[in-house]
């Protein structure tokens, strides 16, 4: 048994999570937590099983499944529901795209497409409070998101109209048809993601840390070949040792050149990194500068 | 061991925040190159003839294209020893709801002045919000000394009429945060993040160092007598767990040790702490921020909104308190108006019984009113349908604060401070 005395950084982090992830358990009728075997949502699923131990998660987890997926995350991501024992529901872009309700652009990423899906599985799912692990840190638009982030009837983020959040205490109230998005990992960093992940031991997708990959460069990023990005003519196949730092849409997100094979490696070389993990490895948020804000209003994650 | 800071910033208009914010982040390496690029290329499509650190902050479109900002942003860097979160609260639009906002979870206000310009009602309106708000720390800094030669004697004068609004905040208040004073130039880097070769007359630390050295750990209230609401009851009924009930929680102030005597509000029934759980194995005591599950040594009704205490220090179990509201909607709050009051974990409907001042928080007067509007500060008496256990909000920032919100909209309407029980 422990004392704790002075809490680090990573501890008053933690504690915030696992406060809000504890308020919306009991607020909230049907919470949902997006998770898609990423590192981010890796440490939401995490902070919920501290937060509700020795009980299980009580909300079940709902992957947004672009199709377009890294096919170590999704072996991840099946091993992992299955140890936990939760709920697992799949919400695929390829139903949207079959039924007519967005159309896919050849060679377009599906990104964008993702907001219809996630829309419908909130509907079919009827959630009035779903987990996102987005993180203030990551862009500008959402340096301004709440944790309790309101959502209207149609999913939209209304960034110039947002409740005052103030103290840890957090407004839930939303009528039938409206949602709050929660993001508990708000005031995390993605050095702060890194040495949680380090510090707890937390297992992520192998492709996060150094591998031997075929790439191809595009764009600036080193894009992996795989069934959805394929080199197009002019573009040379080498084998590099790389990591990647997100893990989306797998025909748009590139690989970084690194030699960081642990956490603490990769801690590491977080610390000293100069460009911020969208802009090395998103091809669809160099879009615009107010891509994100864009997506994020019409319902994005 | 790195820990965490947090502090809002406060300034006019012009007074170089966006700058002195864009200094830090890009002073300490927190900013990445492909921010930069995107800062330069939009500094350069709008002519300006200087990287504008300023836009590293404005994240909104609107935001941009105004040049102004609109809502309170979190920026994050770090340093070998700290990591900060900065609330970074406009001063233009909703001026007060923003500062409010941002000083909520502050440990430290760093409020800017012109030296050029010297003490304004604006500084006097950000440190009685700090003051309010009962922010601990508070940086006065002095900018743009650049443009008045870097003369000691400036920055005394503007030091000497902090003095005063400080004294006069005092005797309002009672108590003030712990005042640092610092001469900087945002856009160049003087006192930043580097000591400046220009003030050799000034033997005080630059920012960031100060930001790095004051010390927070008495603020967060584990000194105190311990408080735990309630927030959830977890109960596994598992096989192996048959009968495990506990009270998760975050430990608002105080230290709760196992065996400890508690008492749970508002049924005031007592018992003793059997045990402290956390997913990583038991603790011995759970202090002020954690996160932790509590078991209780008898079975008592004890459900979500209610809250254990220390026996020997409880706070006051009431139905009607006196607080100090600063109201964050468009429609006036008036005596007899209905709203729901969520304090810690508890939400309960309340009625406004009576309204009886304004506070001006420029000249720190006070006119009676009858309703207070957006952005007004006030004093307000309120009745709630069932009892809370608070705390004076000058005693405990957490067991003394609560949010009103509207029951037909769900809106947050305002936020409360309380000030006395009764
Ligand atoms: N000379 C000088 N100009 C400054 C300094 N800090 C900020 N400024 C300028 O003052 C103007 C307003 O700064 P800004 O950061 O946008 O102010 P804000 O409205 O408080 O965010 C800009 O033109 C800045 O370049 C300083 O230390 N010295």
């Amino acid at each position: 048994m422990t004392i704790m005395t002075g809490l680090s950084q990573l501890d008053v982090l933690e504690a915030e999570s696992i406060h809000v992830m504890r308020e919306v358990a009991a607020e909230f009728e049907r919470p949902g937590l997006l998770f898609s075997g990423g590192k981010d949502s890796i440490v939401m699923l995490h902070l919920a099983q501290k937060a509700f131990w020795p009980a299980r998660i009580p909300f079940p987890l709902v992957h947004v499944d672009t199709g377009h997926n890294f096919d170590e995350v999704l072996a991840f991501r099946d091993r992992r529901v299955a140890e936990i024992g939760a709920r697992l529901v799949v919400a695929k872009v390829q139903d949207d795209i079959d039924a007519g309700r967005v159309r896919e652009v050849p060679g377009g990423l599906r990104n964008p497409l993702q907001t219809t899906t996630l829309l419908r599985a909130i509907e079919e799912g009827r959630y009035d409070a779903v987990f996102g692990g987005a993180r203030r840190d990551e862009e500008k638009a959402r340096a301004k998101e709440r944790f309790f982030s309101f959502r209207d009837a149609f999913g939209q983020w209304d960034p110039k109209n947002q409740r005052p959040e103030l103290w840890n205490l957090y407004n839930g109230k939303h009528a039938p048809g409206e949602h709050i998005r929660v993001f508990p990992l708000s005031n995390w960093t993605e050095l702060d993601v890194w040495r949680y992940i380090a510090r707890e031991g937390i297992a992520v997708p192998e492709i996060y840390y150094a591998h031997d990959r075929e790439v191809f460069e595009r764009d600036g990023m080193l894009l992996g070949v795989t069934e959805h990005s394929m080199p197009r003519e002019g573009e040379t196949v080498t084998t590099r040792v790389v990591r990647y730092r997100t893990v989306g849409d797998a025909s748009c997100t590139g690989a970084v050149a690194s030699p960081a094979r642990t956490p603490d490696e990769v801690v590491d070389e977080v610390a000293a990194t100069r460009v911020t993990e969208r802009g090395a490895t998103r091809a669809d948020d160099r879009a615009s500068e107010a891509a994100m804000e864009d997506r994020k209003k019409a319902g994005y994650f | 061991m790195s820990d965490l800071l947090r502090f809002a910033t406060a300034g006019s208009v012009d007074d170089g925040k966006s700058t002195l914010i864009g200094r830090l982040l890009y002073d300490s390496k927190s900013v990445f190159t492909d921010q930069l690029e995107s800062v330069e290329r939009t500094s350069a499509d709008r002519g300006d003839d200087y990287t504008n650190l300023a836009l590293l902050t404005d994240g909104l479109r609107a935001e941009r294209e105004q040049g102004i900002t609109i809502d309170v942003a979190y920026r994050y860097f770090s340093t070998p020893v700290r990591s900060f979160i900065v609330a970074d609260t406009p001063g233009h639009v909703q001026y007060t709801r923003n500062m409010v906002t941002g000083a909520s979870t502050a440990d430290l206000a760093l409020v800017l002045v012109d030296a050029r310009k010297g003490v304004l009602e604006q500084t006097r309106r950000h440190a009685a919000l700090s003051a309010l708000l009962r922010v601990p720390h508070l940086v006065l800094a002095v900018n743009k000394m650049d443009l008045v030669g870097y003369d000691d004697a400036v920055f005394d004068d503007v030091v000497t009429q902090f003095a005063a609004v400080a004294e006069e905040l005092r005797s309002r208040f009672g108590s003030l945060p712990e005042v640092t004073a610092i001469p900087m130039a945002a856009l160049p880097g003087d006192n930043v993040v580097h000591a400046s070769e220009n003030m050799r007359w000034y033997d005080g630390p630059a920012l960031l160092e100060h930001l790095e050295q004051v010390s927070v750990e008495r603020d967060h209230g584990e000194q105190r007598p311990a408080r735990f609401p309630v927030q959830y009851v977890i109960r596994p009924m598992s096989t192996e767990r048959p009968d495990y009930r506990g009270y998760a929680g975050t430990m608002a102030s105080g230290t709760l040790r196992v065996g400890d005597e508690v008492v749970a509000l508002p049924s005031g029934r007592r018992t003793t702490v059997a045990g402290i759980d956390t997913f990583d194995g038991p603790l011995d005591a759970a202090v002020a921020r954690q996160a932790v599950t509590v078991r209780l040594a008898t079975e008592l009704d004890v459900s979500r909104g209610d809250m254990l205490v220390a026996a020997d220090a409880p706070p006051a179990t009431v139905s009607t308190l006196q607080a100090t509201v600063c109201w964050m909607a468009d429609a006036p709050l008036r005596a007899g108006s209905r709203v729901l009051l969520k304090h810690t974990t508890r939400t309960v409907k309340a009625m406004v019984t009576g309204l009886t001042e304004r506070l001006d928080v420029a000249s720190l007067g006070s006119e009676s009113v009858e309703e207070l509007r957006l952005n007004d500060i006030g004093r307000v008496s309120l009745r709630t349908a069932s009892p809370l256990a608070v705390d004076v909000y000058a005693d405990d920032r957490t067991t003394g604060a609560f949010i009103l919100l509207d029951e037909a909209t769900g809106n947050t309407l305002g936020a409360g401070m309380v000030d006395a029980v009764a």
